[in-house]
């Protein structure tokens, strides 16, 4: 390659990702011309249908918008409606909703971890190839993954789609029994998953560092699931009800997908690099000394890195899980009244892919009367085209096929979740040839 | 996840306007997930693999509903490909919950998510794949249970007929000794029209039965429409308890249309 040339890189439709889209990136000589992540997933426009549904229908309807972590929609829908009702809920309710999402970040992040992002790393096309040579390590996953799939059914009732959560608690609660019957597979997923944060810091990482907004929650106590105002290492400090003063929306042409950016500086990065970097001083030890051990201190800067920061996630909520077990005790109702009254209310909670803002406006028969979903993935999707307009600009000199799955590698490392950024990902890399070869 | 071994049957997943929860039911089955595998070419599943071969294909499972031009031009092209065509959940089975729209101005509704409409390009309607194309099998759910998608699987490679409930919601609770929370506590349940599937989970929980596998084989509407009413529902509440995950069967988008125009 001269890089005298144009070309192109180009997938047309991405995968081990949730959702439909595809990445183009044209290459004029060393130059990136343009990146486009493409999101071609049908728009299926929820915040419209959502409106003169009852409230009590919000946590079932959004949960639809992702089959992969239908928790975090309800869980920012009932604490946006909760918060709209004012209603305050039971300290066990709390628990047992740090629980769930301890759940659905077990499940999603062994998931991304071990078959959507580690192939990439170790040059298989899926999971199921890597398991003919890595038969015991894609076994670990599984196991794993069923363990958070569990909590998520005991809670819920089911993995996907759960029917338990409500606005004021759970329709039913567990038993300190059903809970305890837990442990003994948590305390095995601990240990599994420290040797994930041993395995995946063993990985070859390219080199490449962003200077990134990181944006999470940060809360007082804790490593945020559900409450703590909204953080970022350039100074933002907001509650959940100033979300939208902060933070715009943006339609662009290319992508059914909106682009979510800082209001005055732009591009921002959520989700598990972002919280680590903000929240590691939060962390239980058992999750900060496996990350010292490996060399992982914030801030970490390298987007491919956040495999390892995954599975240092998965210590935490495997380690909160049991925690949270330990410390339940059965409240005295399942959940709070939820009487119909007028009223606005905003909450952001923690999706394995970083924050999920919901706000509602309900009027006095608890009907509907507007919404707005801001997903993780529309909020990282600007970030990601920048980082991919950098990192390509350093694959000039790649033969076009391997510079492909590099780019892709790149994308999968924010774990993008197409059908929720529209309520779609596919790769195009374009060079045009001008020049000899 | 291909295998060059010929007689393994060569699998496509395709997926439309939907949550993608349906598909990941297959990477769900923890337990039984590499040896399903192992049974079959796993030619085209983008959730899951790089690897994209082209049809024909011997099975081709399609989750999600028809939104757009595109998509219903796509669809023909997939029916051509595969030998056996099983729609998997809600959205292709009944056009999924985005059928909302069907009864609402498109326009506006995209109007409301988007700042600039005409950038976005969707459909009327939002349609479910039989609507389109022949389906062989249609599962049900929202999402499907992942052990039907396991028996329809080995049913097709076995040839024989899959051993799937076509009976109401009713017959698993009473299966599973539940206390009847709609006659005993007066709660509002779509259990008796609904279609069995998730092993009865929501009066499990405590809830009425929000209808997730769509209306079963000779399902009452009009009847439980009635005991609605004298369990104190409101027309729009039984409009809405229709016009869930599956408003678009026929059966339920009648039941909602008769109570709104009665």
């Amino acid at each position: 390659m001269t890089g005298r040339g144009a070309r192109t890189i180009r997938v047309d439709t991405l995968a081990r990702v949730e959702g439909e889209g595809s990445l183009y990136i044209k290459l004029v000589g060393d130059r990136v011309a343009d990146v486009k992540l493409k999101i071609y997933e049908p728009p299926r426009l929820f915040e419209a249908f959502l409106r003169g549904r009852h409230f009590s229908e919000a946590p079932d309807i959004t949960a639809r918008i992702c089959g992969i972590c239908p928790v975090a929609y309800q869980m920012s829908a009932v604490h946006a409606i909760e918060r709209a009702l004012g209603i305050r809920i039971d300290p066990a309710i709390r628990l047992l909703r740090r629980l769930f999402y301890c759940g659905e970040w077990i499940e999603s992040h062994s998931l991304h971890v071990y078959m959507l992002h580690a192939p990439d790393f170790l040059g298989y096309p899926d999971a199921i190839a890597m398991a003919a040579d890595h038969r015991a390590v894609v076994e670990r996953a599984l196991r794993l993954k069923k363990i958070g799939n569990r909590i998520v059914q005991l809670l819920g009732g089911r993995e996907i789609h759960p029917i338990s959560a409500t606005v004021g608690g759970f329709y039913r609660t567990p038993t300190k029994q059903q809970l305890s019957e837990l442990v003994s597979d948590l305390e095995w997923a601990l240990e599994a998953s420290l040797e994930t944060v041993r395995w995946t810091a063993a990985l070859e990482f390219p080199n490449f560092e962003q200077d990134y907004e990181f944006v999470a929650l940060r809360h007082p106590d804790e490593y945020p699931f559900n409450e703590g105002r909204l953080v970022s290492n350039r100074g933002l400090d907001i509650d959940a009800a100033e979300y939208e003063d902060h933070f715009v929306e943006l339609h662009v042409k290319h992508s059914n997908a909106l682009h979510s950016v800082v209001r005055g500086r732009g591009s921002y990065l959520v989700g598990p690099l972002a919280r680590f970097n903000l929240n590691f001083d939060k962390l239980p030890e058992v999750a900060r000394t496996v990350a010292l051990e490996v060399g992982l201190r914030p801030p970490v800067k390298n987007l491919f890195r956040s495999i390892v920061v995954r599975a240092v996630e998965l210590v935490f909520a495997c380690a909160e899980a049991l925690r949270t077990i330990h410390e339940y005790a059965p409240p005295a109702e399942p959940r709070a009244e939820a009487p119909n009254r007028t009223g606005v209310g905003q909450a952001i909670t923690e999706a394995p892919r970083g924050i999920l803002y919901h706000r509602y406006a309900l009027d006095e028969k608890g009907l509907i009367i507007t919404a707005k979903i801001v997903p993780p993935t529309s909020q990282n999707l600007r970030q990601i085209e920048e980082d991919l307009r950098e990192y390509a600009a350093r694959l000039v000199a790649w033969p076009t096929e391997e510079a492909t799955w590099k780019c892709e590698q790149a994308v999968r490392s924010y774990d993008p979740c197409i059908s929720c950024a529209t309520h779609s990902l596919k790769v195009v890399v374009e060079r045009e040839e001008t020049g000899a070869d | 996840m291909n295998s060059k071994a010929k007689h393994k049957p060569k699998i496509g997943v395709f997926k439309f306007a939907s949550c993608d929860g349906c598909q990941l039911s297959l990477l769900d089955a923890e337990d039984e997930l590499l040896g399903i595998v192992a049974a079959l070419d796993i030619a085209y599943f983008p959730e899951a693999t790089r690897t994209m071969l082209k049809g024909p294909y011997d099975i081709g499972f399609v989750e999600g509903s028809v939104t757009t031009h595109q998509d219903a031009q796509r669809i023909q092209e997939v029916r051509r490909q595969c030998k056996t065509l099983i729609t998997i959940g809600a959205c292709a089975t009944a056009g999924g919950i985005q059928a909302l729209r069907n009864w609402k101005d498109v326009d506006e509704f995209v109007r409301v998510v988007y700042a600039t409409p005409q950038f976005v390009s969707t459909l009327k309607l939002s349609t479910p794949i039989a609507e389109h194309v022949p389906v062989d099998f249609e599962l049900r759910g929202c999402p499907i249970n992942k052990y039907h998608l396991i028996e329809l699987i080995t049913a097709t490679l076995a040839g024989r007929k899959p051993n799937i409930p076509t009976y109401s919601v009713c017959i698993e609770c009473k299966r599973k000794a539940n206390v009847c929370i709609a006659v005993a506590r007066g709660i509002a349940c779509l259990g008796p029209v609904t279609q069995a599937g998730c092993g009865a989970l929501c009066p499990s929980y405590d809830r009425g039965c929000y209808g997730c596998y769509g209306p079963m084989e000779t399902s009452n509407t009009a009847s439980l429409t009635k005991q609605f009413r004298v369990l104190g529902q409101g027309d729009d509440q039984i409009v809405r308890a229709f016009r869930g995950f599956n408003a678009w069967s026929w059966q339920f988008r009648k039941a909602s249309e008769d109570c709104e125009h009665k």
